[in-house]
């Protein structure tokens, strides 16, 4: 029992510390990223390749006076950042980084990601309601519907995966697609995907995943040249900085559930030396990705966000979804 | 998009969109009448830069206002500057050599150019493309070079002067001309790739802030606001000035009266200001750039003087009465986002607030023009 | 040609014998530099209502009207239903002869080109027109502006606060008089 509780512990702190690397280094990332495809140098003075960037920004923001404005709903001005941080967190105990990497293997883990992601949109909510701000509400109006509306077609894709898997449990689903790169669920028919529309599934969670963690196209919770920041326009110092930190927690989670559910997770796609590399390779490939996207597309608007959402993304995933039951009855 | 509610007075709140918003590009402000996201009303408060350009014109002489002009529209501060030099020059029977012209009309439309690039960047900014800036600004800091070496500012040009220019051009300049205009097609084609055709861009815009004829009119709209709405008028063909009559040029209009349409005669007047500098370049006489016999002191004879020339931002007139005294009588000065700008509160009712900001952005706003 | 045309339905507005003045004007069109000077002397020859045809290579505008305040809206008119759009509206301040004149530039958007000026001028100490916010609402603001500058009433305006200046501001820059 106690052994069991050591575990879960050195597993939270090993998350955390994952988490919070992760996000610091993939906002370095982010501004080199940005910076190339801009055509300028980015960071690059402090420390090789502008390295020491975001522990002297974390310093700062650390050092800053965190401020709470008049007014404001104190206990939910507060909560609202380490909601923001907290599910992300959580989430990663549960994440199969490699066969034997894996904090707590859960047979629900699906089931428990998507519960904590969901907590996402409390965060913004709480933080725009608190703020006592007119833009900071509307965009937290903003951010709410935006994810409902995509949680509704990421969930139900991943059903189908479920159902092709025929289990929650992460670890399996990876294992089973592991034998080759043929067998990864984004490819259909072969191994055991029995899903023509395997791809479009793929898609259709890679896009609900972008919409999710707020990001460009669909960041229009910030939409800074809308609502000057959106939800955090009152957060300064470390509650801005946990905002932040929880984005790209999210993205990290976001990119390793599409890596486990449609890329074989640490699979590797020639059979040889599986490993957490692979996984490692293929989340940072997929965020990389999401870095790109940012960088090159306008925002879309609000209606025609949710239009994408209830009238394109949520009926072709249930059509997936039948499609899908149909093929794994008759085969 | 128009609001299908019916509201109840408080049901709404107002939104203060500025002084300092990053969408007004400057210290405008916009209150807004909002239900939800929808825009009921909205009232636009300027004049947070009003510095009284037209009294300073009644107090200092001719010469001493020269500088006045391009503090006006910091990104196309030639045209300004062109306005005033013209209707002076016309007022006092000046006559400015061939070769001032020329270059007068070839650093305009450089500077036209840098301005629309400069919009080019921070309208899809505005959109939330971040990118298109940057490559935006690098092409833009080639004409501020170019410009810097001949007028020796990058900003707020006094170039012209009352009879001809400050500064002859030199072989560098030509050069470095004659080299941009390749750079810049090249870089036209690679924006059309990279923004225009863009999927949530152009959905975005079509459709986007519909502006009919009669709006325009009634509102004295210029510029790629009224060509956008299917109005072909340029003061440079309507009115032709300068040398103007001698350059072979088009005058993009498009037809749809959405933003699409303003975005797009903009992208396409970079193209023609490029035609007009290539002939420009290849025409350019020699001669001085001063007139010999100029007279010491600018006196204009007593009236009423007007003269309107294309900025980049639209049409832009100078009204000078004179009372035959060394300072003016009186000096008008008519901006065209003054009257781009009036639009907004009439076309944005009923939007939604992101489109009404988009809308902004195709306007061409740069605040100290209209506050003047 | 659309000047004639606009210039046939000023002239309409005025009872014949200033109509036969704007004509005679036109005939001495070469002396139109000495019918300038008389703004410089004013106070000998103040101007009449009326319409004059000017040289536009010198003044840069086609028709020049000069119209009493009650007329403007009329004129307005006149240069509405030709489908003018709105340049400016401003003002100048004629103090040796106390009175301020009221400017209103018009254009067209066409290739047949002609810009119009209505002029009106009013009392000094008591300076009112009727707004044309109801025929141009582009004028709202120029109105506004110039209210800002000289302390012209328009008549009727529904927003009349300043524009330019600050909220609270009860000076007119751009009056003659006024000392910072």
């Amino acid at each position: 029992m106690s052994l069991t509780l050591l575990n879960v512990i050195i597993a939270v702190v090993i998350a955390i510390a994952f988490a919070a690397l992760n996000a610091a280094y993939l906002v370095w990332a982010e501004r080199r990223g940005a910076a190339r495809i801009q055509r300028r140098p980015g960071p690059n003075i402090n420390g090789p390749f502008g390295l020491l960037q975001p522990p002297l920004d974390g310093i700062k923001l650390m050092a800053k006076q965190l401020i709470i404005p008049g007014g404001v709903d104190k206990i939910l001005f507060i909560a609202a950042p380490v909601l923001a941080m907290f599910p992300a967190i959580m989430s990663f105990v549960t994440i199969p980084f490699s066969d034997t990497i894996v904090a707590q293997n859960m047979d629900v883990g699906v089931l428990m990601i998507f519960a904590f992601a969901s907590m996402g949109g409390m965060s913004l909510l709480f933080a725009g309601w608190s703020s006592r701000n007119k833009y900071a509400m509307m965009s937290s109006i903003r951010a709410v519907s935006q994810a409902v509306a995509y949680e509704i077609p990421m969930l139900i894709t991943t059903i189908t995966v479920v159902m092709i898997a025929g289990s929650m449990n992460l670890t399996e689903i990876v294992q089973q697609q592991s034998a080759s790169i043929l067998h990864w669920n984004i490819f259909p028919l072969l191994g055991n995907s029995h899903n023509l529309l395997m791809p479009f599934s793929f898609l259709i969670f890679f896009i609900c995943t972008l919409a999710e963690t707020n990001r460009a196209p669909f960041d229009l919770g910030e939409a800074e040249s809308e609502l000057v920041a959106g939800f955090h326009t009152e957060y300064g110092s470390m509650g801005f900085g946990l905002f932040f930190m929880g984005e790209y927690a999210n993205i990290v989670i976001g990119s390793c559930m599409t890596t486990i559910l449609f890329l074989g997770g640490w699979s590797c796609p020639f059979g040889l030396f599986p490993g957490v590399w692979w996984f490692l390779l293929k989340l940072y490939l997929l965020i990389a990705t999401f870095i790109w996207i940012r960088w090159t597309f306008p925002r879309t608007t609000i209606y025609g966000l949710l239009n994408l959402s209830w009238k394109i993304l949520i009926p072709l995933s249930l059509f997936n979804l039948l499609f899908t039951a149909g093929l794994i009855k008759v085969f | 998009m128009s609001s299908p509610i019916q509201l109840q007075p408080d049901e709404t709140f107002v939104l203060n969109v500025g002084p300092q918003h990053p969408a007004t590009h400057g210290v405008l402000r916009v209150k807004m009448e909002m239900h939800g996201e929808y825009i009921v009303n909205s009232e636009t408060v300027i004049g947070y830069i009003h510095r009284m350009h037209e009294k300073m014109g009644e107090n200092k002489t001719y010469p001493q206002f020269l500088m006045n002009l391009s503090r006006m529209d910091y990104l196309g501060a030639l045209g300004y500057s062109h306005g005033h030099v013209l209707v002076v020059e016309k007022a006092s029977g000046i006559e400015v050599p061939k070769r001032a012209e020329y270059i007068r009309a070839i650093m305009v439309e450089l500077n036209r150019i840098s301005s629309h690039l400069f919009w080019f960047g921070a309208f899809v900014m505005d959109l939330g493309g971040f990118s298109p800036l940057m490559y935006a600004l690098q092409d833009r800091e080639h004409i501020l070079d170019m410009l810097e070496a001949v007028t020796g500012s990058r900003l707020t040009y006094c170039y012209f002067r009352f009879g001809g220019l400050y500064n002859d051009i030199d072989d560098d300049f030509i050069d470095a001309a004659r080299r941009f205009i390749p750079r810049m097609r090249k870089s036209l084609i690679k924006y059309e790739k990279l923004v225009t055709g863009n999927i949530i861009f152009r959905k975005r815009l079509e459709g986007n802030a519909f502006l009919s004829k009669e709006t325009c009119r009634k509102y004295g709209a210029s510029s790629a606001v009224a060509r956008g709405s299917g109005i072909n008028f340029d003061v440079r063909k309507n009115e032709p000035y300068s040398v103007y009559p001698e350059f072979d040029f088009d005058v993009p209009v498009y037809h749809e009266c959405d933003s699409l349409a303003r975005y797009m005669v903009r992208m396409d007047e970079i193209e023609q200001s490029l035609r007009i500098i290539e002939q420009g370049l290849d025409k350019l006489p020699d001669g001085p750039i001063m007139p010999a016999k100029k007279p010491k002191l600018i006196k204009p004879p007593a009236g009423d003087y007007y003269q309107a020339v294309e900025t980049a931002r639209g049409s832009f007139g100078v009204r000078l009465v004179s009372d035959g005294t060394k300072t003016p009588y009186r000096l008008k000065l008519r901006s065209p986002t003054f009257s781009n700008m009036h639009l907004f509160d009439e076309t944005c009712r009923g939007m939604m607030i992101m489109d009404a900001l988009a809308f902004m952005g195709s306007l061409d706003l740069v605040i100290p023009e209209i506050d003047r | 040609m659309i000047i004639e045309k606009t210039k046939l339905a000023f002239q309409n507005m005025f009872p014949t014998p200033e109509s036969e003045l704007s004509v005679s004007e036109e005939v001495t069109e070469e002396a139109e530099k000495t019918e300038t000077d008389k703004k410089a002397k004013p106070e000998k020859t103040p101007r009449l209502d009326g319409v004059i045809e000017c040289d536009y290579a010198v003044h840069g505008y086609h028709l020049d009207v000069q119209v009493d305040a009650e007329q403007l809206l009329v004129a307005v008119n006149v240069v509405d239903q030709e489908e003018f759009f709105i340049e400016s509206i401003t003002g100048v301040d004629w103090i040796k002869e106390g009175q301020i004149e009221i400017v209103y530039d018009f254009s067209r958007y066409d290739f047949d080109t002609c810009r119009v000026v209505i002029r009106t001028r009013v009392d000094r100490k008591n300076p009112v027109v009727p707004t044309i916010t109801g025929i141009y609402a582009g004028a709202n603001w120029h109105e506004r502006e110039t209210h800002d500058f000289f302390g012209i009433k328009f008549d009727g305006h529904p927003h009349l606060i300043p524009l330019l200046l600050p909220e609270d501001a009860d000076f007119h820059p751009l009056l003659k008089d006024f000392k910072a």
